[in-house]
């Protein structure tokens, strides 16, 4: 079995998760709390990845890291190599391919931080980025892991942008689910139905964590109101 | 020093117009019907909601003042408010909570003593009663060592023994420190048992006559003009 590219999906969906959750909180803060003249504009264009086909996706992309884009000219000037065929390069095409899965969640999740409890911590001094931390954040906090998984399975499953993008280096960019695409069309088919299995028992334990996590923050939210009894 | 209040907001069906002071170590108690515009005039004191024009004065220093352009932020007013319910963070335990923005720890530990919670400091604000939680959402505010109190409807989703108690440790907060109190209540005993100055809020501005038109007109509400009229007996509800 191919344990090389099952090393470079988890790697990928890893990267892809860590760099989604850090760069999604302050745009769905800024989308669940600002009002602003385009904003739905705005929405609509980080929902977008999520609306076209990877494969288009994924061919803009190459324009924009390829030598002649504007992320490949500067990637290019910094290090002298090309984006296209990299770790990087996928890792940059996954985040923005995965981006709506993130912000999606943590929006309806700081949504349903109650106003007051900011309200509250401004009057107690706060600043709007210490109440985000301090407040905001550990109130949110299984909305923010659910967005966290969705990211990290969205990406576990990513083909068509990352074959595009990155096409096929073994060790590199051959992900996974590119493996297993090979193995059938080398009639290899023991081979990509063991990469197959391993897919399903990891899908199935984090659909079940992400209903958890929902489940918690239901029963979380049935719970605080007792503060009005 | 007091705290100097004039004030004009347009809203939906009403403008807010109000003008009033409260000097230092004084409650100020404003009473009405309620969607009469008191929590706006209190949310626009604490610098959550933003006035059309007027000026807000205390100790000399403007916190508003729009013919000078001067709004300070909520956080740069250092004041205490409290309100109904939902003032306290609901992933933190009750002493966090108090010690959130307190100046100093030992401030804590004494409010937590004076309000009787202290064998709750480590519970969180779901596992402990609507009574103490208010305690604590009063700590809370006192341990900022705030320059005025803004109380709003702090006690009205409690029980009536509680709030009677709850009323008492307020008063005995007036006397002890020396800050304005401005508190905000439907509520006529409450008012009645509170206040050093009542004023009387209907339509977004003052209404003198307020208090003695309720009590003396509304037919339905004898029981709310005999606790009025006889606030001895008002003490016992």
């Amino acid at each position: 079995m191919d344990f090389q590219s099952l090393y470079v999906t988890l790697k990928l969906a890893v990267v892809t998760m860590g760099v989604l959750v850090v760069l999604a909180a302050p745009i769905a803060y800024m989308l669940a709390y600002t009002r602003f003249p385009g904003k739905s504009l705005l929405e609509a264009l980080i929902n977008l990845p999520m609306a076209l086909p990877p494969t288009v996706l994924g061919f803009y992309m190459i324009f924009i890291m390829g030598p002649k884009g504007i992320a490949g000219r500067f990637w290019e000037s910094f290090t002298g190599g090309s984006m296209l065929f990299t770790f990087l390069g996928i890792a940059v095409a996954s985040s923005l391919y995965s981006i709506p899965f993130a912000v999606q969640p943590m929006k309806a999740a700081f949504q349903k931080v109650d106003r007051r409890l900011m309200e509250s911590a401004y009057v107690l001094g706060l600043s709007r980025a210490a109440t985000f931390l301090r407040v905001v954040i550990p109130n949110s906090i299984s909305g923010i892991a659910a967005a966290a998984i969705l990211v990290f399975i969205h990406s576990m499953g990513a083909f068509g942008v990352l074959l595009m993008v990155g096409g096929s280096v073994p060790g590199e960019t051959k992900v996974a689910s590119i493996a297993i695409y090979e193995a059938v069309e080398m009639m290899n088919y023991r081979e990509a139905s063991l990469m197959s299995l391993c897919f399903i028992p990891i899908g199935y334990v984090f659909l079940l964590l992400v209903n958890k996590l929902h489940g918690d923050s239901a029963n979380g939210s049935a719970d605080h109101p007792s503060q009005t009894a | 020093m007091a705290l100097q209040i004039t004030l004009r907001k347009q809203l939906k069906y009403f403008d807010i117009d109000i003008d009033f002071t409260c000097p230092d170590g004084k409650m100020i108690v404003m009473i009405g019907p309620s969607g009469g515009g008191k929590t706006t005039i209190i949310r626009m004191i604490a610098g959550l909601e933003r006035p059309d024009e007027g000026r807000i004065v205390y100790g000399g220093k403007p916190w508003y003042d729009s013919s000078r352009n001067i709004c300070l932020p909520p956080q740069d007013r250092c004041l205490g408010y409290v309100f109904q319910e939902y003032t306290l963070f609901p992933h933190l335990s009750l002493y966090k909570n108090a010690s959130f923005a307190a100046v100093e720890r030992k401030d804590v530990d004494a409010l937590f003593e004076l309000f009787g919670i202290a064998h709750l400091r480590d519970r969180k604000p779901h596992m402990v009663s609507g009574g103490e939680r208010q305690r604590c959402a009063l700590c809370q505010a006192l341990a900022r060592r705030p320059q005025i109190m803004l109380l709003d409807e702090p006690f009205s989703a409690l029980d009536v023994v509680t709030r009677r108690g709850l009323r008492e440790e307020v008063r005995g907060l007036k006397s002890e420190r020396s800050f304005p109190i401005l508190y905000v209540t439907h509520d006529i005993n409450e008012a009645l048992f509170l206040a050093d100055e009542i004023l009387p809020v209907v339509e977004g501005k003052i209404d003198k006559g307020w208090m003695q038109r309720t009590i003396a007109t509304v037919p339905s509400s004898t029981e709310l003009s005999k606790a009025a009229r006889q606030p001895r007996l008002a003490l016992a509800y």
